[in-house]
């Protein structure tokens, strides 16, 4: 057990500082635009919750959101059981290790609107290596326009993306489990499936938490990439929640219901990391 | 799996042919990648006018026009700077913050944690109209450090996590003992409990890098042309006459080093750096 002591604040109080300087007043702005109204001039009066009855209301915000919850779902279900499927098969030791996870986390440190960007120029038909194979191939793609097609190179440049972190995550997981294990799983003849039930899935637990939460709330605050590649279309087909607040807040001045969307914003994604969070840990504390 | 008829064979790590999933996984990988650069060592023309799988007429235009304008590669220096700046103000704050929340229960100290969380979660696209105007109000638009502070909203609380998970592996005995060995504080933090978590602290340095290089949204509406990310930079290749493809993948390619540089350094850290975040 750790020692109960309060003098621990001290080391805690920049952190503090800074996170209310770079967090807690900006969100209060947000809070204070989002219960008033103005006509210009710096001149604002209250309206109470009417932005954000409106927003609730609003046809464009519920789209917006049923977009953004799908593509969560979409990515979630590819990336987690393909970079759990990459992390059981890559090579455990030896010289190719580091060259197979310095090459998998590139994607990862490139910035967003460059990965939009690269993932522009390889769809596109005149130019674009896969657009170009594709048209050869006699079938019609087209990100620009077509909309499922939009979507598709959406989802496949967000697995393009992210998937290596998945793999990382679960592989640093895998080889964290002591060959014991498997030693008595062999004991026991245990079969593959069963290997992979008892021992590394129970085992990549805590990371795989980490890569479900990230890839969330990543994925739920996508701006970057989307807003190169496709600019929020065609039409409204690809617009995302963020890309449809800054569009409102920046875009339009639309403070105030830009405002209140925002908080709506937040108090979803914290209350389904959330729900992800007490799900995923509640075995833990019923085995304390 | 038809392949092996008895499962046992499948754990064997001499079993060559499992190794095709990542294989291909990398191939999916390096494929835009390639593309990319091939598109980036092509002129324009030849880019417009032929599609080949390598440049026909190799030229490294592109790369020389970036290299001798300084608006270009001002851009790329005030990236870094910002990240670096990042890096270290985010390492220096987390530190002492995650040995409290790792040694010690104090009042809130839960609570306190998962609110840090929180500002993880934050969506960048809700903080772009404040802090504008909270920076405004300081005088710190067009600054680097403007960037820097505003990428701690989500790096501070990344590096205090890892962090904390990385001390709590280290056993408190090993406190209590350079204490009674008469150590003060900041010379057992320094001298004896840092090189123990140097890991954790290179994986911290890691993510902090990498959240920062990355993030466009915050650094561009930040910056005016003093401290303008090079990600931002690039925009300006699209112009009415088109895009000058040749520069913009040129450009993109130099985004991709800082990162492969870093990655380079940590490789041997990632894997058991990515397990000792703690939940």
């Amino acid at each position: 057990m750790k020692p109960l002591n309060n003098r621990a604040w001290f080391l805690v109080t920049p952190v503090l500082l800074l996170v209310a300087f770079s967090a807690v007043i900006p969100l209060m702005t947000v809070v204070n635009y989002s219960v008033q109204d103005s006509f210009g001039n710096n001149e604002f009066f209250w309206v109470g919750t009417e932005w954000f009855e409106e927003v609730l209301r609003s046809e464009r915000f519920h789209k917006a959101l049923m977009r953004n919850l799908t593509f969560s779902a979409i990515v979630l279900a590819i990336e987690i059981p393909l970079g759990i499927a990459i992390a059981l098969c890559m090579p455990t030791r030896g010289p190719w290790v580091s060259v197979c996870l310095v090459l998998m986390a590139m994607p990862l440190l490139i910035p967003w609107n460059v990965v939009g960007t690269i993932w522009q120029i390889f769809g596109r038909v005149d130019i674009g290596l896969l657009g170009h194979t594709l048209a050869e191939f006699g079938i019609d793609y087209n990100y620009s326009q077509n909309v499922v097609d939009a979507w598709i190179t959406v989802v496949m440049m967000d697995v393009w993306h992210w998937t290596s972190l998945v793999v990382l995550l679960c592989y640093s997981g895998l080889v964290a489990i002591p060959e014991m294990y498997y030693q008595a799983a062999r004991i026991d003849g245990a079969s593959r499936w069963a290997i992979f039930r008892a021992i590394q899935l129970p085992r990549m637990k805590r990371v795989l938490l980490i890569a479900v939460l990230l890839r969330f709330m990543d994925s739920f605050m996508i701006y970057t990439e989307p807003f190169v590649l496709t600019g929020g279309g065609p039409g409204n087909a690809t617009t995302f929640l963020s890309i449809d607040l800054v569009q409102m807040a920046v875009g339009q001045f639309d403070i105030g219901p830009a405002a209140a969307m925002s908080l709506i914003y937040f108090l979803i994604i914290l209350a389904l990391s959330w729900v992800f969070y007490s799900v995923m840990t509640r075995d833990d504390d019923q085995g304390n | 799996m038809r392949a092996n008829p008895t499962s046992k064979g499948i754990r064997a790590s001499n079993v060559p042919w499992r190794y095709i999933v990542p294989a291909l996984y990398i191939l999916f990988l390096m494929v835009p990648l390639y593309w990319l650069l091939n598109m980036s060592f092509k002129t324009n023309q030849e880019i417009l006018s032929t599609f080949s799988l390598w440049p026909q007429q190799f030229t490294l235009e592109n790369y020389l026009l970036i290299l001798s304008d300084p608006s270009w590669y001002n851009g790329y220096i005030n990236s870094t700077i910002y990240v670096v700046l990042n890096t270290v103000i985010s390492l220096a704050v987390a530190l002492p913050a995650a040995y409290a929340f790792s040694r010690y229960r104090f009042l809130g100290d839960k609570h306190l944690f998962f609110w840090l969380l929180t500002n993880r979660m934050a969506p960048p696209a809700v903080f772009v109209l404040p802090f504008f105007q909270l920076y405004s109000a300081f005088g710190l638009i067009d600054t680097h450090i403007a960037v820097a502070l505003a990428h701690c909203l989500f790096n501070v609380p990344l590096a205090v996590w890892i962090l904390e998970g990385s001390m709590s592996g280290i056993p408190r005995e090993i406190d209590e003992t350079a204490y009674i060995d008469g150590y003060s504080f900041p010379q057992f933090f320094f001298k004896l409990f840092a090189p123990l978590i140097g890991s954790g602290i290179g994986i911290a340095a890691f993510f902090c890098f990498m959240f920062s290089w990355v993030e466009l949204l915050i650094a561009r509406t930040l910056t005016v042309t003093e401290a303008k990310p090079i990600a931002a930079v690039m925009t300006r290749t699209v112009s009415a006459s088109g895009v000058d493809w040749g520069v913009l993948t040129a450009a993109g390619a130099l985004t991709i080093i800082p990162g492969a540089v870093v990655i380079y350094f940590v490789r041997n850290h990632i894997a058991k750096g990515f397990a000792l975040g703690r939940v």
